[in-house]
């Protein structure tokens, strides 16, 4: 006896602090809960001003050299192009044409570039095999295609090693002045850029053809560009069915022309703004929640206010601004900062109330959209090429009609997008100095992601730390027949004993398989020819259930003792589940940690919860009813959101990588989701 | 032992001693030779001027020394560089060029076929090469002293080609070789005034007279692509009389921008105008007067054979030129163009293979302009013109495939240029039609390219690779040790529309020293040389004394190297892990 208390004592602190955790797991898990919880919130407070990182990058020393004598040649394009839209008909070749000629004529090289809008495919592997070369289906979708017009401008001083690239989406059929003015800030800044001797990377400016949508064909472009096809698979670019009368326009190849490595990308739109200044919206999320680096959002927030007088929005969530609570949760945090600033001058946490609504909007925003890993415009075609790239939306306060006005606008535009290009064109290295991972609050504010894991890590603590009392407390319910095992040294017995919670994970690991396979079902059903959303819907409901039962009859019911409920196996496999989460959830923070961590926010209340629902009806308590409900209520809102953007994907159909990327998310969700649902489902 | 050891180097003495003695003799009595018959070293100077169609004008200056060999004249020299001789003598350089070079020569717009771009365009950066007079197993020696005393020489950074994983030793493409040549680029070489000044230094009148008072550095730092070489041949004394001894030619070709175009009214669509230039307004300096010690000091204005065609089409369209031929009045002033001095001579080319239009030069001696009356050739023009440049059999282009950190490939598209359709037939082997090219190709040992992935397209269609190569030299590369060098000789069915090649490779995973400083910006994959022996950049003219004085033109006559071209090259960004230390990422 004396021994063992000496070993006890001998036990070092860590295993001593294990053991504390563990036997005071409720107490710890509400305790790390709340802290995660209230450090999400905190997050806005504890943003940093954005500074720019890369030395090499300089925005705005240089003056800026565009003139009105470049507007006005603009002016030249956009009058030609808004009197082809007058007469509707032919004028998507002609508006090629004049695109194409107004480029050749200032020096720049152009080319073509035919591609077929892919169909609205809903591919669920699609994530993991990353972009490949466009192997289409040999279908319908011949036919239909569109024409991306791409000009270069080849460096004087430049090797060609490397490019900066500008994308404006054109419609020619239905564009109205919006996109003409997109164009037209581009070509002002293409044509100074001709002209020019500072210029060491070569200028891209593609015009892409957004008839089948702004994304599609930015993402064909860059994947001929980066991936062609040499054989004879995809003759596009070669074939020339072309209709031009025009001499000028059959001189101009198909064939893609490149240039280097791309270093940066910015994607110009132009948006008629109901507000009261001219604004800048930045959009910078990429498919999978990748952001690009925070140093071009910078130089870019830094041109357009200081340079431009621009106002910068990024995105919000516009009813966040109005909401009761947020607001006056920005009181309660304003009055702390000023209570913490009393004790202490040096700490400055104490931003306003509406500092902190504005920042909660637009850092939930931010979430959301790298959540859900659909990018929000074609820059996120880049962002699969590790390009850097943004889409920049300017909004005028005004109708563009009055001439002045648009003068005006398009100089400031083109100044903006010089400034920026002139930056982008110091860089000697890639973009690497600043974040890659981060969120805005403000488009000069920002977490990093040393400030948000905090939140996130306090909130996945307690999986463990549940997990391993639930294990350590079965362990504890039969000490007696551990004990006759030892006694007895029945070697196989004790075997099996600590062998236990492979029957669990077993469970857990059928459970999981269920969800794989009923996620990967809307694939199979979207094959299915001339059907509807609904019918699609209500087929892929049937077939989840009917799935879940084969999967029951054949992998669960041999194991029948799950149902016969002995003591403390529920427990096993409840601590089995939530080791599950806990891996998964901080995996996925790795991949997309917007993802984990609306995903933590929904389950790990909800898998600290679950208790067998049998068991609570048995135990008629007050406590247990209200955690039969608690139960209930989070289950059932942690899986309508699952099946809602689901539902949304089958509809909407994300094409290419996107829906790869959506899949992800939901593949992620929807099997730690049906996990415990199933879990709970079994208990009751 | 120490008697025999004492004895030897007694007998050292005296034949040191001896040596010295003769060296002494031999010096005195040379010198006295140089003395008499002007040390039969000359120097000349010549630069050739020519319109580009799109608005950018070529100034090619070439100066060229040549002495005896040394042996015959002792170590003095009177015009020629004193370091060059010594390096020849010390390295038995054979052939050497070395070249310095910013931006890239555009082979669409500039043109890619005749002898003045397929001799000059050079890869950005620095590249060198070099034969030596040895035997193999010392060539890597003498190589590796050769880079740095070029390095000291012209203040650049080619002594990092002494490391043998930067050089290569091309036996098939590069040029006929016996083992002895080596070759080595550094793509990332900045050039600038400071690689200038040892080049001019190396000329006997410097910048302070001649032709090369032109060199205002500003202006020709300014222009599009800007290339400065150095060229040895040294042959020993008594195998050709004319060609004995050591020939250096330096080249200095810039692509400029006339200003004047951007300062008048704005550029607009419908005037094609080109724009009007002198040599004062492209330099911002005149010619005072030729270099006194040049045997030859000319200046030429070429007008290519679009151009010239292009302007008899006009001639014939307005009747009121028609008596006026180009034969007679050699159209230094006609309605299209005026040139502001009056020719000395007026060549122009004959029998053009393709029997097309010719192209037209106009020569003009330096030797009557003095810093009072400085030479001063102006070109204006009065009516748009619109041309093209004489493309080369192919356009070929480089590039990189696939993203990300791991793995991509390196393709090569080869595509006949728009003025052939097809490829253009030239070589007719056993009934079938065929081109051959050639393509010489080094990577880097960090950039690990599978060669048995090599892939050929032909019109869009995978073919055996024994259908289109006809001769292949891989030596794969050694980590550490030696790059891997891809030597391919090529018979392209004549009428095909596109060839292309592909190559796998993966990026190795180097160690955190072997990153160059700027680690993010990448590896640069040096410029791969595509030519076409087939094809012969030459042109012939009718006179022929004048012609034989003149470097540029007799090059141009002579010029039988191979149709040189150059993809420009690639760079791959590796993942860098170490950087992400410094900040958080």
């Amino acid at each position: 006896m004396a021994e063992t208390e000496v070993s006890k004592k001998r036990k070092r602190p860590i295993v001593r602090l294990a053991v504390l955790l563990l036997s005071h797991s409720v107490l710890v898990s509400v305790i790390c809960c709340t802290a995660g919880v209230f450090g999400l919130l905190l997050l806005p407070v504890l943003a940093k001003n954005t500074y720019i990182s890369e030395n090499a990058l300089m925005p705005g020393s240089a003056s800026s050299m565009l003139s009105n004598q470049e507007v006005s040649e603009a002016n030249k394009l956009i009058k030609e192009l808004n009197n082809l839209h007058s007469n509707p008909l032919g004028a998507t070749t002609e508006s090629h044409g004049i695109i194409a000629k107004y480029m050749s004529n200032l020096g720049a090289q152009v080319n073509n570039h035919k591609f077929h809008p892919q169909l609205n495919q809903f591919h669920p592997l699609h994530f993991f095999s990353g972009p490949d070369s466009g192997v289409m289906q040999e279908n319908s979708t011949r036919s239909l295609y569109g024409i991306n017009t791409v000009g270069i401008i080849r460096a004087p001083r430049g090797d060609g090693k490397e490019a900066i690239v500008l994308v404006t989406p054109y419609n020619a059929v239905k564009g109205g002045v919006r996109e003409t003015l997109s164009l037209g800030i581009a070509y002002s800044v293409f044509s100074l850029l001709t002209r020019v001797t500072w210029l060491a990377k070569d200028i891209i400016w593609l015009v892409a053809d957004s008839q089948y949508g702004e994304y599609a064909p930015v993402a064909a472009w860059l994947r001929d560009y980066h991936t062609p096809a040499f054989s004879n698979l995809d003759s596009l670019n070669t074939e020339t069915c072309h209709v031009g009368n025009n001499n000028f326009e059959s001189k101009i190849s198909y064939g893609i022309r490149r240039s280097g490595t791309m270093a940066a990308a910015l994607v110009l739109g132009v948006a008629y703004g109901n507000e009261n200044e001219d604004t800048l919206g930045i959009y910078a999320e990429a498919s999978n929640g990748q952001m690009p680096n925070l140093d071009l959002i910078n130089i870019v927030h830094y041109l357009a206010v200081h340079r431009q007088g621009l106002r910068v929005k990024v995105e919000q969530f516009h009813w966040l601004l109005n909401s009761k609570w947020v607001k006056s949760l920005g009181e309660v945090f304003e009055s702390l900062g000023k209570m913490v600033k009393t004790l202490n001058p040096d700490w400055k946490l104490g931003i306003s109330a509406a500092d902190y609504v504005e920042g909660a909007a637009t850092l939930a925003s931010s979430l959301y959209h790298q959540a859900l890993g659909v990018p929000t415009g074609p820059h996120g075609a880049f962002r699969d090429y590790q390009v850097d790239a943004i889409t920049l939306e300017f909004s005028l306060r005004i109708s563009f009609d009055r001439l002045d006005r648009r003068n005006d606008f398009l100089l400031h535009g083109g100044r903006l997008i010089e400034g920026v290009i002139r930056s982008v064109n110091n860089l000697l290295e890639k973009f690497h100095q600043s974040f890659f991972l981060y969120l805005l609050t403000s488009p000069s504010k920002f977490v990093s992601v040393g400030v948000y894991m905090i939140a996130f890590a306090l909130l996945v603590a307690p999986l463990p730390v549940v997990a391993a009392s639930l294990y350590a407390k079965t362990l504890d319910l039969n000490p007696t027949s551990e004990k006759d095992k030892s006694a007895t040294s029945n070697e196989l017995g004790s075997v099996l004993q600590s062998w236990k919670w492979l029957n669990s994970v077993k469970t857990v690991f059928v459970v999981h398989f269920w969800g794989a396979t009923v996620s990967l079902l809307p694939y199979f059903i979207s094959q299915i020819p001339d059907s509807d959303p609904t019918t699609n819907f209500s087929v892929w409901i049937l077939l989840s259930i009917l799935s879940l039962e084969i999967l029951r009859w054949i992998l669960v019911s041999p194991s029948s003792h799950i149902y016969g409920l002995p003591q403390g196996e529920w427990a096993i496999l409840k601590s089995a589940t939530i080791s599950s989460f806990f891996i998964g959830l901080g995996l996925m923070s790795v991949i997309n940690f917007a993802t984990a961590e609306i995903g933590a926010l929904l389950m790990v209340p909800m898998a600290l919860m679950a208790h067998p629902l049998k068991l609570d009806v048995r135990g008629q308590s007050l406590r247990s009813i209200l955690r039969m409900i608690c139960n209930l209520v989070l289950g059932v809102i942690s899986f309508p959101p699952a099946t809602f953007f689901v539902f949304k994907g089958v509809i909407e159909g994300f094409s290419g990588i996107k829906a790869g990327d959506f899949w992800n998310w939901v593949e992620s969700l929807w099997a730690w989701n049906s996990a415990t649902y199933l879990y709970i489902a079994a208990r009751s | 032992m120490a008697i025999l050891l004492s004895r030897r180097s007694n007998l050292l003495a005296v034949v040191v001693l001896l040596l010295c003695q003769l060296f002494l003799y031999a010096t005195v009595s040379s010198s006295g030779s140089v003395l008499k018959q002007g040390g039969g070293e000359e120097f000349s100077e010549e630069l050739l001027l020519k319109p580009f169609p799109d608005r950018k004008v070529l100034a090619h200056f070439h100066f060229q020394s040549r002495a005896p060999h040394s042996s015959s004249h002792g170590r003095h020299h009177h015009l020629f560089p004193k370091a060059i001789a010594q390096l020849v003598k010390k390295f038995r350089v054979k052939e050497m060029e070395l070249s310095f070079t910013q931006g890239r020569w555009r082979y669409e717009q500039w043109g890619g076929f005749d002898p003045l771009s397929s001799n000059n365009a050079k890869p950005p950066g620095v590249e060198l090469w070099a034969v030596f007079d040895v035997p193999q197993s010392l060539v890597d020696v003498y190589w590796r002293n050769l880079t740095h005393t070029l390095s000291g020489l012209f203040c650049a950074s080619i002594n990092f080609l002494e490391s043998s994983t930067t050089y290569s030793a091309p036996e098939l493409t590069f040029k006929p070789s016996f083992g002895n040549l080596r070759y080595g680029t550094l793509p990332r070489e900045a050039v600038c005034t400071e690689n200038l000044t040892p080049w001019l230094k190396l000329l006997p009148c410097r910048d302070k007279a001649g032709l090369s008072a032109l060199m205002d550095r500003p202006s020709i730092y300014r222009g599009f692509y800007h290339s400065q070489r150095l060229r040895l041949t040294s042959s020993e004394s008594g195998s050709d009389e004319v060609d004995s001894g050591i020939g250096l030619d330096q080249t200095l070709t810039v692509v400029l921008q006339p200003s004047s175009w951007r300062t008048g009214k704005t550029y607009s669509v419908e005037t094609n105008i080109q724009p009007s230039w002198s040599i004062s307004s492209i330099f911002g300096r005149n010619i005072p007067g030729k270099c006194v010690i040049a045997k030859s000091s000319n200046v030429y204005l070429q007008l290519d054979n679009g151009l010239v065609g292009e302007l008899k089409n006009l001639e014939r369209e307005n009747a009121k030129y028609v008596a006026n031929t180009f034969e007679s009045e050699g159209f230094q002033s006609n309605h299209a163009f005026k040139i502001s001095v009056t020719p000395d001579k007026v060549f122009e080319e004959v029998d053009n293979l393709h029997g097309k239009s010719t192209s037209v030069i106009y020569g003009f001696s330096v030797e009557k302009y003095s810093d009072s009356q400085p030479f001063d050739l102006g070109l204006t023009w009065k009516i748009p013109v619109v041309w093209s440049c004489q493309q080369a059999p192919l356009h070929a282009s480089r590039f990189l495939m696939g993203s990300g950190n791991e793995r991509g490939a390196i393709a090569i598209s080869l595509e006949p240029t728009e003025s052939s359709e097809g490829l253009p037939t030239s070589h007719i082997i056993d009934g079938r039609c065929e081109l051959r090219v050639d393509i010489f190709q080094v990577v880097p040992w960090y950039i690990k390219v599978y060669f048995h992935t090599l892939q050929v397209f032909v019109d869009k269609q995978p073919r055996a690779m024994a259908d289109v190569v006809d001769k292949i030299r891989v030596s794969p590369s050694k980590d550490k040790v030696s790059p891997g060098v891809m030597e391919m000789i090529l018979k392209l069915p004549c009428g095909s529309k596109s060839a292309a090649f592909s190559l796998e490779f993966d990026k190795g995973f180097l160690h955190i020293d072997e990153y160059p400083p700027d680690a993010n910006q990448g590896f640069d994959i040096p410029s791969a040389l595509i030519s076409f022996p087939s094809f012969n950049a030459r042109m012939n003219f009718s006179e022929d004394e004048f012609l034989n004085n003149s470097p540029i033109l007799s090059k141009f006559q002579h010029a039988l190297q191979r149709h040189h071209h150059y993809m420009h090259s690639i760079c791959i960004v590796f993942w860098i892990i170490a950087q992400c230390a410094s900040e958080a990422c």
